[in-house]
């Protein structure tokens, strides 16, 4: 067939050389060949990266999208979605906060956002950027000096090739599964951390001190690698509301952690999750996954996980090491027409593995959440050991919450235990807030934060605070 | 496809042998055969079927028994010592000799299916396939398809029946393999009580293949206990599908007992649609050697103010696996729902798998639903308890592993089962946990 001049075609285009104006160029819609070499040739990548995506592109052309999950949204058209597009230009942007939409804007002021920020956020273009820049710098020194790279994933491609060819796509494989299938032929942005043996990461790493990262990309890579004895803390997003006129979100987010690394990946996601009719939501499909490679290590992730139209997301950990240890931590809440397909796997290899799962849901409005998750214990590992606990709150009824349990436990040394419980709010605990002069939406506020507080204890501490706000907030008029 | 076939050939044949049939019968067992042509035995990519490999049935040569004979001194030896009417089957032929409906008291019908349909046909095409259709499965078609025998139980309104109803259903060893398609349709009027028996169990080294169906329709307030004790040989295959239809104030309460059988696969599912109805799922498996049983069960809550409280134990040993995959929907505005599920298992060998998977699918807001699945090996400080006061380490393990199933087997109201199930138990424990003596001995006490 063609396949072959079309090889020739995406090779010769990538004989052409670096294009350095980005911002003069973007791809109309469509997912082709020709659109991935556009895409590596923008990011000016060697030739295996081109392959690699090409090879995944190939392999998302057998697949089919999953239809499993507990959640209900049109086919998506992947040739009416544009897969580059340069940053927006300053003069296309709101000039001023007057401009920017007040719902917005009020909502930035519930969760107590700084002013500055606020601009920023609304992605109002602001000539110098502010205050955070030079705090940044400020923290790229440190860094740089502890011997960790964190920079973005195009950089890396650039800068550390055969580090991100050693780790990238070993713990999620181009055709893992579709949308990882997507994301590796397409992805354009996001954050590679590398901390090198012995040393523990200064600071908590967060996207939002990587300068350049004022575009989330729709396509998202994250590779973090802790070698040995290493430690690092991420956070990924922020509690403040982000509008993205791109519907579908593909990301692919792999930890990998040697012996007696550390891995803590928190995430707080508030998307935009459509207006009262679940119209114009972000649509969320997204593969994370740790690999415990080494004996000891560690890995956790904690989510919150409030925005969205449509979450679908199973943060896992391979326990390969012997006496690695797998943690999820998560609080899932949907209102309005929102739906959230989300969970864990704990696939435990290693001998001692031992992992922990807490998962808290809270579905109001209209909304659909389900906990679907996988504990699964090979044979050789030895005295493996989980305690999965989910539960579910339900606010209204009209909204659902259903639960989803997989194990399978293949060892007679495994000791496995799960609990979940679906339940409303108390009236008897509503009646003794309320009976002490608390509101009745203060008093849902307080009982959902306790409900969550399993959770929320995990998570850095500033982020915990907004997360509690940030409930609050996604929650309003619930209740009543 | 070619399995599909031979089973589409055996069709053909019966149905030439049999001659003319009720049009609905005909009719019925096209529609099956067509379903079960189209949907071909499920696989593993089925997420129903994800975990049970089927290729034992699909691939297996299996001839329709045509006779009921079977010794009556090892009929005996298998037979429960327990005075009750008793239907027997054969290999799903209907053996009169071995059965027993003497003084069934008036309002209690318990027939053989043929000899129901023979007497008036209309009256069963009704009922029959009325909960459990072509559609459930490729199983549930082909037995649709095949459909001859079975066991039709009528209670009128207000019959209490105080000896239990027992469907025996025996498996004899052949030179080449039987399968059976049996049905079993109870329909109890309201207010009606009684306790059916339902008896699988055979000769040692028989190896054919049961596909039941079965259908049970409670009226309101009607009170049924239903034991599903399953001892058939190790190389027996064994598919049920099971429906329960309650209606307002009954009470349905299910011990579905897996001790034997090659590969089971069970699939137990009631519709709570009236409030007040409330069932009871209790669940004991024991497998070992190859041995794989799965047990699915659904609760539908269909209506408010309904309960279901499921309890399943699994006991593993050898290369034996365990599958249990409970689930509770309750449906919008079906509020004031209490569910609860539990689902423990026990590993004692390193070879023995378990996958379980406690569902819950909620849209109603007033609901308190619980589920809870646990695997893992004996307590060792309870070992270490009962070793403190005497105990050798074998026994200990032994007694512990009893008290296991002890939780699902002290709501059994029936001593006979009880105490058959527990030597069962006991018999099939490792060498090193041997106490049948011991179990033997509680037995002479208790009855002393």
């Amino acid at each position: 067939m063609a396949s072959q001049e079309m090889e020739q075609l995406v090779r010769r285009e990538y004989k052409e050389g670096f294009v350095t104006d980005i911002e003069s160029e973007t791809v109309p819609p469509g997912l082709d060949e020709s659109t991935i070499a556009f895409i590596s040739n923008k990011k000016g990548e060697p030739e295996w990266m081109l392959e690699w995506r090409l090879d995944a592109y190939r392999q998302w052309l057998k697949m089919t999208a999953p239809s499993w999950a507990h959640l209900d949204y049109p086919p998506i058209d992947y040739q009416a979605i544009s897969y580059y597009s340069a940053p927006k230009r300053p003069e296309d942007r709101p000039q001023s906060l007057d401009e920017v939409d007040p719902k917005l804007l009020e909502t930035y002021e519930k969760l107590g956002i700084p002013l500055h920020e606020r601009a920023a956020l609304a992605g109002v273009a602001v000539d110098a950027v502010f205050d955070s820049v030079s705090v940044a710098t400020t923290f790229k020194d440190k860094l740089h000096e502890a011997g960790v790279i964190f920079c973005s994933i195009s950089e890396a491609i650039r800068d550390y090739p055969e580090l991100v060819r050693q780790y990238l796509g070993t713990v999620v494989p181009t055709a893992d599964n579709y949308f990882a299938a997507l994301n590796s032929a397409v992805f354009t942005d996001g954050s590679f951390v590398f901390v090198p043996e012995g040393v523990t990461c200064p600071m908590e790493l967060s996207t939002y001190f990587r300068i350049n990262a004022a575009n989330t990309g729709q396509f998202e890579r994250t590779l973090i690698v802790c070698e040995k004895q290493a430690q690092v803390s991420y956070l990924e997003g922020c509690t403040a509301p982000m509008r993205d006129e791109n519907q579908l979100h593909a990301a692919v987010v792999e930890l990998v952690a040697l012996e007696d690394a550390k891995i803590k990946y928190s995430t707080v996601q508030n998307w935009y999750p459509g207006d009262e009719n679940g119209k114009g939501g972000i649509y969320n499909f997204v593969t994370k996954r740790g690999d415990c490679r080494g004996d000891r290590s560690h890995i956790s992730w904690t989510q919150v996980e409030t925005g969205s139209a449509i979450t679908w997301k199973y943060p896992s950990c391979v326990l390969r090491g012997k006496d690695s240890i797998g943690e999820f931590y998560s609080v899932a809440v949907t209102n309005g027409r929102q739906q959230a397909d989300t969970g864990t796997k704990m696939i435990h290899l290693g001998e001692g593995t031992r992992s922990t799962i807490v998962s808290k849901g809270i579905s109001a409005g209209r909304s659909n959440q389900s906990y679907r998750g996988l504990v699964k214990i090979g044979p050789r590992a030895k005295g493996a050991r989980n305690f999965t606990q989910c539960d579910s709150l339900l606010i209204g009824d009209t909204c659902g919450a259903h639960t989803f349990p997989y194990q399978e436990i293949g060892n007679s040394t495994a000791t496995v235990e799960h609990e979940a419980t679906t339940s409303k709010i108390g009236e008897d605990q509503l009646f003794y807030c309320q009976s002490r002069g608390i509101s009745e939406e203060d008093a849902v506020n307080m009982i959902v934060n306790g409900f969550c507080k399993d959770v929320f204890q995990e998570l850095p501490m500033e982020f915990a605070v907004e997360a509690e706000a940030l409930l609050n907030v996604t929650l309003e008029g619930a209740v009543g | 496809m070619s399995d599909v076939q031979s089973f589409l050939d055996r069709l053909a044949e019966r149905n030439a042998e049999r001659g003319s049939e009720p049009s609905w019968i005909a009719a019925r067992r096209q529609a099956g055969a067509a379903r079960f042509e189209a949907m071909g035995f499920p696989h593993r990519r089925i997420e129903q079927w994800k975990y049970t490999d089927v290729r034992a049935i699909s691939r297996g040569d299996f001839r329709l028994a045509d006779s009921a004979e079977f010794s009556p001194a090892s009929a005996a030896a298998l037979t429960l010592p327990i005075d009750g009417y008793r239907l027997t089957f054969v290999d799903g032929v209907f053996s009169s000799v071995l059965s027993d409906l003497a003084d069934l008291p008036s309002g209690l019908a318990v027939q053989p299916l043929s000899q129901a349909l023979a007497e008036n046909h209309e009256a069963v095409g009704g009922p029959l396939g009325r909960l459990t259709g072509v559609e459930f499965s490729a199983f549930s078609a082909l037995n649709t398809a095949f459909f001859e025998e079975g066991a039709l139980v009528r209670l009128a309104p207000g019959t209490v029946v105080e000896k239990p109803i027992v469907l025996q259903f025996l498996s004899r060893h052949a030179d080449s393999a039987v399968m059976s398609h049996p049905r079993i349709l109870v329909e109890a009027g309201g207010r009606s009580e009684a306790t059916i028996i339902e008896h699988h169990v055979g000769e040692k080294d028989a190896a054919n293949f049961t596909n039941l169906v079965e259908e049970i329709m409670l009226d309101r307030g009607a009170i049924l206990t239903h034991y599903k004790l399953l001892e058939s040989p190790e190389q027996d295959l064994h598919i049920a599908s099971i429906h329960v239809e309650q209606a307002r104030d009954s009470r349905y309460t299910s011990f579905n007992l897996t001790l034997g059988g090659g590969l089971v696969r069970n699939d137990l599912i009631t519709d709570l649609n009236g409030q007040g109805a409330e069932a009871t799922f209790n669940g004991l498996f024991h497998g070992r050697n190859r041995q794989h049983v799965d047990n699915h069960t659904l609760a539908n809550h269909n209506a408010p103010h309904t309960f279901s409280r499921e309890n399943y134990k699994g006991i593993l040993d050898d290369r034996a696996h365990g599958v249990f995959n409970g689930k509770v929907i309750v449906k919008r505005d079906s509020q004031k729902i209490e569910a609860e599920q539990s689902n423990a298992n026990l590993l004692l060998s390193d070879r023995a798998q378990i996958n379980t998977k406690p569902e819950l699918e909620i849209y109603a807001d007033d609901v308190k639903c619980a589920h809870g699945a646990t695997t893992g090996q004996l307590d060792e400080e309870a070992v270490f308890a009962l070793r403190a006061r005497g105990l050798d380490e074998a026994t200990a393990r032994g007694l512990l592993t009893l008290a296991f199933a002890g939780e699902v087997m002290d709501q059994v109201g029936l001593d006979v089962i009880a105490e058959r199930v527990e030597l069962t138990v006991a018999g099939k424990l490792p060498e090193r946990f041997n106490l049948a003596g011991l179990v033997q001995a509680a037995v002479a006490l208790n009855e002393d």
